[in-house]
């Protein structure tokens, strides 16, 4: 049995959508940046789909791509995440509040 | 699949047609390797070191210009086009480099990777100017992005940098994956990531079905999500203020110059290249955009007493400015955006680097009462800022002022096709303008005719800071009263881009998965 790669793709809309929903209603900075590689792993599943339908390997080669850049991103995120937990001792984003209109 | 076999004069063309890229990674690298073998009191060479290799890069644009056409399968494009934002995109690293050196020491956080973080970002914009295809764009745009997260949280012991690196990390990633999926989108309705091969198929699709597919219109949305984001356009431009605000003076200067100039080159790719077609369809979200942009930004800058949030404001709003000049979907309108983001680079990066010196340790004087008497006690400075304020406010005779005159040409002349509703975009702009007025001028007024603020005890222009605001406010004047060869250099970049359908589908770049499995 094939699953079509509709479903797929309305699986890695739901993802996308959850990461989003997420990215607005969380307050830990770590959980924000959790959602943040949901969604980044929503656009994978989505490219492995359409790689699948197209029969081409070009969308299998954007995901390392993907991957990796995420993986850089994790790097800094995490370091700007330590620097904000030293200097203020909280992973609240909504204490982060100094520069404003 | 048959391999594919470089020759060895092609692969010399290929890295001659990325040349300033390569030099700027050079001299990154360099500038790391050597920073742990200077003293830490004489680490301020690495900036010359890091400001010498903008220099060569500058030189080496004129090598990949002599060597025009695709590089590497048709993953870069070398063109007239490319060369215009590679020379704008160095020259504000160039300056916001030199403006860095005695900030770092000022600060007390001189080190070595900040210029090399400097270099690496200006290489990824160098490629986002380049890419014609939409996985090299989105390195380029992560390179540059990445390298601005740590930028803006250079000074490490100030809360309010850490904060600004925080949103702008948090919001960077956020817009990345919106810019992700809608590459997605695109790539699941044409079969391909090329921006020219993209554009044929979408023509072929709108020629066979009569619509164009709704799935690369998604991925449209989603890629104007992503690249707004980058280019503050409203409405996801909420990040800028307290991103500009809270990083370091410098590194302001660069965000909010170079990256806007590398990211208007991609989207005037993807946009004029490879939805030519669907124009009628995201005219409208550019109309939309721009009204809200200039709007938001004048309005928020008019309440601000901070200088440097006021120069945040201001350029949301000449984000604004240049979509007026975008909307027009014509060649003129994208000689307008090239002359805009040119005169822009220069007066923003400029107006900064003030900011920068008139702050003071810790950057603690932002506000507009720090300004007042400026013009008796630093004239020169004074000046310069004077003349960077009435550039951006678009005062004739600046590079300003033919930017929107150009800018509102560009969209005027395509009225034919937009009907009436260009002509409101550039009536709402020029209205935007007139606000604009109030909040540069105030500034300019504090300087010269407010009674001096007694705590203030003025300290030396650095030598390299002098001479980036020479550089700046030459370039200010020069593109206002002698614009000719930079707008014929724009126009023959904008005509260098494949906005007509040239017919020549090129060869498809697919990798065909052997013999179709499970047919079904």
């Amino acid at each position: 049995m094939i699953v079509p790669v509709s479903y797929y793709l309305v699986l890695s809309g739901v993802l996308f959508g959850l990461g989003v929903v997420a990215f607005i209603f969380k307050r830990n900075v770590i959980t924000i940046f959790m959602s943040i590689e949901l969604m980044l792993n929503a656009v994978n599943l989505a490219f492995v789909a359409f790689a699948r339908a197209h029969r081409q390997l070009d969308g299998l080669v954007f995901v390392f791509f993907v991957i990796v850049v995420a993986a850089a991103e994790a790097a800094v995120g995490l370091a700007i995440v330590i620097m904000m937990a030293q200097n203020r001792e909280s992973l609240n984003v909504e204490r982060v509040d100094q520069l404003k209109f | 699949m048959t391999a594919v076999t470089i020759s060895l004069p092609e692969q010399i063309a290929n890295l001659r047609r990325i040349a300033p890229e390569i030099v700027l990674c050079i001299f990154g690298m360099i500038v790391m390797i050597v920073d742990p073998f200077v003293k830490p009191a004489s680490r301020r060479a690495l900036g010359w070191l890091a400001f010498a290799g903008t220099l060569v890069a500058l030189a080496s644009v004129h090598v990949a210009a002599a060597e025009m056409g695709f590089a590497y399968s048709r993953l870069i494009s070398t063109d007239n086009f490319s060369i215009f934002v590679h020379v704008i995109v160095i020259v504000a690293a160039g300056l916001a480099i030199l403006g860095s050196i005695d900030y770092l020491d000022r600060e007390g956080i001189q080190r070595g990777e900040y210029y090399a973080l400097v270099l690496f970002a200006t290489a990824g914009m160098g490629i986002l100017a380049g890419a014609n295809e939409l996985i090299t764009a989105f390195i380029g745009l992560e390179m540059s992005s990445i390298s601005s997260y740590i930028l803006c949280g250079f000074r490490r012991k100030a809360k309010e940098s850490n904060e600004a690196a925080m949103k702008y990390f948090l919001l960077g990633s956020f817009a990345t994956a919106f810019f992700l999926y809608g590459i997605a989108m695109i790539y699941g309705s044409t079969g391909t990531t090329f921006i020219d091969a993209a554009k044929a198929e979408l023509e072929r699709q709108l020629a066979a079905n009569g619509h164009f597919p709704a799935l690369a219109i998604l991925g449209l949305g989603l890629i104007f999500v992503g690249l707004g984001f980058k280019v503050v356009a409203a409405p996801f431009q909420v990040y800028a203020p307290d991103v500009y605000e809270g990083a370091p003076s410098p590194v302001t200067a660069l965000l909010a110059s170079a990256p806007k100039a590398a990211t208007f080159a991609l989207m005037i790719r993807i946009f004029y290249v490879s939805f030519h077609s669907a124009g009628d369809i995201w005219f409208w979200v550019i109309w939309i955009s721009a009204v809200l942009t200039m709007f938001i930004g004048n309005l928020g800058a008019l309440v601000q007493t901070n200088v440097k949030r006021m120069l945040a404001y201001s350029s949301i709003a000449h984000a604004g400015y240049i979509l007026v000049a975008f909307a027009a979907s014509t060649e003129l309108g994208i000689a307008a955006v090239l002359f805009y983001l040119a005169a822009y680079v220069l007066m923003k990066v400029g107006a900064f680097l003030v900011v920068t010196h008139v702050g003071q340790e810790g950057e603690k004087r932002l506000n507009l009462q720090d300004y007042a008497g400026l013009g008796m006690k630093q004239p020169a400075l004074a000046a310069c800022f004077s003349l960077f304020l009435l550039a951006l406010l678009g005062l004739p005779a600046t590079g300003g002022f033919l930017g929107k005159f150009f800018a509102f040409q560009g969209a005027l002349d395509s009225a034919r096709a937009h009907g009436g509703w260009v002509v409101a975009l550039v009536i709402i702009a020029a209205v935007n303008s007139v606000i604009g007025a109030y909040y540069y001028v105030r500034v300019i007024v504090a300087m010269y005719f407010w009674p001096q603020s007694s705590d203030y005890t003025p300290t030396r222009v650095a030598p390299a800071l002098v001479v980036a605001l020479f550089i700046a406010a030459i370039g200010t004047l020069y593109l206002g009263i002698v614009p000719g060869r930079v707008h014929s250099l724009a126009e023959s970049a904008a005509h260098s881009l494949p906005l007509q359908s040239a017919g020549s589908n090129g060869p498809s770049n697919a990798i065909v998965i052997a013999p179709p499995q499970n047919a079904r």
